[in-house]
């Protein structure tokens, strides 16, 4: 008995120290993406990009002379798993930061976890209110967040709208974080730009068929239509427009439509599909003259080349907030409080999505100019004029 | 802007959907086929789905085979998947209360799942329409090619099956099973060939339902709990067991979402539904079609 004791004392002690010995001095920064799950489409290339992007800096030597090691989780799209990851990367891998997660949804949800334990997060997410206490007015000290948020989007098509005088719309949107955050953004932004709502309809995430609410749009004879999903419905609903005959209603999507997958997947019928789009979407199509077209051409060459498939959107968010702390450890080191200053003062970095400026106001750093608007055409994205 | 009068609005609610309600009707059909001869429900019913919508994929678009040989090659491999479900996860439990087989199926569905994550990644997949995607209008109504497919499928399913559980030994032989096992196995019916038979036959129309419903839809690895649950829903509805019930339940429902879409409220559509159903079972606790005499001697 006392030598079984003795043996699995033995073995514990050996297994701590083993683990505890490569401890050396690194920077350990975690992440947190929807890797699988209803939202994989995001954490996929998110994943990828952002153990692409640390495995550049590696092999560069590191920041500072350290190597950054970078834990990456898979919330599997659910609220509960990433809120005990965040707990798990901050009190046991012991991180300095944390980029992610992917969805707005389970953004907001580890939002307090991260106030808490004071750890600074870059979210991955759009909506708004990931950087916006209600409360207070003014972002949460801790929380930043690298993707356009969709009032920007909304701005951009609202503006587009403008220059093809288009006032009478309809939106359609899904029932999920995403498109509920998008469609209350259109509605409290449709007043400013004097844009008047006609219908207002929603479709679950699953759905298989969207005919029925846009039959009633159709009735109803906006001039456009704008939809707010992510996934396949987005894409179900472009052909549903397309079989309905409803071309002379213009088509806007959301900035979630920005995967040239989504384009093949419709099958002819994303054709004068209108969409804001991040530069990192259209590094090819910029002027050269263009603030992000080097960035945007390296991360579409480097992407393409390692993972051979096409550059989505959504693995752009990863290389922001990726870079953008990279930037941070490079300039102040592996100090929570540091990182968090350095942030929030962080002036003109070029990025996939837009040149950042953040601001203690202002913890997403983007305006409305980091979206340019683009049109289908060919299968492919053109600068809509 | 051209006018649109309502009742071409009408008409087109209506196609839209009896299209999502056929293949509600396909997957409630699974369900019974398997409740019928064993009594569980087989939550795993929109997997088989799922596979059909994408070994199509693989085998039509992938592989490159011919649409009428792609067709029965994705059939027959989603069958061999019902096949082995059974031998694999039902047949094996030593003591099988209805409960633990059904939560046997939960395991074999998120297996299923998790495996075609694997095989097909994450992404969504397209199948081009069985014949070409230009919609035929009919006066002002918008139809699909694809969605007469569907509906065509729908009633070749049900045709077929009406012919072979009233015309052939072997279909009797599984109704009598359902009627009474224990009879049954007197009169010398081997159940349990009846019971891989009752997963391999629903697992072959889950996989027509899927293979059907990608052109119009999509398919990703993550749709068959959703269909699983309006199918089952449809087979409460009509009355669980009940054939004629499964198409009219998921027709009903199909038809209760599209028009509350269209003329009420599109966010609350899936309640409306719910609503639905839940007041035909509090009218008549067996569904539209079942009969409360015989699912008393039922045991789920």
């Amino acid at each position: 008995m006392v030598k079984k004791v003795a043996i699995v004392f033995l073995v514990c002690f050996a297994i701590c120290g083993w683990t505890i010995q490569p401890a050396l001095a690194e920077y350990k920064v975690g992440a947190i993406f929807s890797v699988t799950g209803g939202a994989s489409f995001l954490g996929d290339p998110e994943k990828k990009t952002a153990e692409m992007v640390v495995e550049k800096i590696n092999k560069a030597g590191g920041i500072n002379g350290q190597q950054v090691k970078l834990i990456v989780y898979d919330d599997e799209s659910d609220a509960t798993k990433c809120n005990l990851l965040s707990k798990k990367l901050i009190t046991q891998d012991k991180v300095v930061a944390v980029i992610g997660p992917s969805v707005s949804g389970l953004s907001l949800a580890v939002v307090p976890v991260f106030e808490k334990e004071q750890t600074p997060l870059i979210s991955c997410a759009a909506s708004y209110k990931i950087v916006h206490n209600e409360k207070t007015g003014k972002p949460y000290p801790w929380i930043f967040k690298t993707p356009q948020s969709d009032s920007l989007a909304v701005e951009a098509i609202y503006t587009q709208m403008q220059k093809m005088g288009i006032s009478k719309i309809a939106i359609i949107s899904v029932t999920e974080a995403f498109g509920a955050s998008g469609r209350e953004e259109l509605i409290r932004l449709a007043p400013a730009y004097k844009i008047e709502i006609v219908a207002d309809e929603k479709y679950g995430p699953k759905d298989t068929d969207m005919m029925a609410q846009l039959t009633k749009i159709k009735g109803l004879g906006p001039q456009a239509i704008i939809n707010w999903s992510v996934g396949p419905s987005q894409v179900t609903v472009v052909r549903n427009w397309r079989d309905l005959g409803m071309e002379k209603i213009s088509f806007f999507q959301s900035h979630g439509f920005g995967s040239r997958k989504n384009i093949e997947l419709a099958a002819g019928a994303a054709e004068g599909v209108f969409c804001p789009l991040g530069a990192c979407n259209i590094a090819e199509l910029l002027p050269a003259e263009h603030a992000q077209k080097q960035v945007t051409t390296e991360y579409m060459n480097d992407y393409k080349a390692k993972y051979n498939e096409p550059l989505s959107s959504f693995g752009g968010h990863a290389w922001d907030a990726m870079s953008l702390l990279a930037d941070a450890l490079k300039a102040v080191g592996p100090d929570k409080a540091k990182l968090r200053a350095y942030l929030e003062t962080k002036q003109g970095f070029v990025g996939q999505h837009g040149v950042f400026n953040f601001s203690a106001d202002d913890h997403n750093g983007l305006t409305k100019e980091a979206f340019q608007m683009v049109v289908v055409k060919g299968k492919d994205w053109a600068l809509a004029n | 802007m051209e006018s649109f009068p309502f009742v071409n609005q009408l008409l087109q609610f209506l196609v839209t959907g009896l299209t999502v309600g056929a293949i509600y009707a396909m997957v409630a059909i699974g369900f019974n086929i398997i409740y019928n001869v064993t009594e569980i429900i087989n939550l795993a019913q929109g997997e088989f789905v799922m596979l059909g919508g994408l070994l199509m994929v693989s085998t039509h678009v992938s592989l490159g085979l011919p649409l009428l040989l792609a067709f029965p090659v994705t059939v027959l491999g989603v069958t061999l998947v019902g096949i082995l479900l059974d031998r694999l996860a039902i047949r094996p439990i030593r003591k099988p209360s209805v409960m633990t087989l059904i939560i046997a199926t939960v395991a074999a569905s998120i297996i299923i799942k998790g495996l075609a994550m694997i095989i097909w990644g994450k992404s969504p997949y397209d199948l081009p329409a069985f014949s070409g995607r230009t919609p035929i209008d009919i006066g002002g109504v918008i139809i699909q090619p694809q969605y007469l497919w569907v509906v065509g499928f729908l009633v070749a399913v049900a045709v077929g099956l009406t012919l072979f559980f009233n015309r052939t030994i072997l279909g009797k032989a599984m109704g009598a099973c359902a009627d009474n096992p224990d009879a049954a196995r007197l009169v010398g019916i081997n159940v349990r060939h009846m019971v891989l038979l009752s997963f391999a036959l629903s697992a072959a129309i889950g996989a027509v339902a899927g293979l059907t419903l990608t052109p119009i839809a999509l398919m990703d690895y993550d749709r068959g709990a959703m269909l699983a649950i309006k199918g089952f829903g449809a087979a409460i509805l009509g009355g669980l067991g009940s054939f004629p019930g499964a198409i009219l339940g998921g027709l009903i429902l199909g038809l209760i979402e599209s028009l509350s879409a269209g003329m009420l409220d599109s966010g609350y559509k899936d309640a409306y539904a719910l609503i639905i159903l839940l007041a035909v079972l509090f009218i008549r606790p067996s569904g539209i079609l079942g009969n409360l005499e015989v699912s008393r001697f039922k045991r789920f």
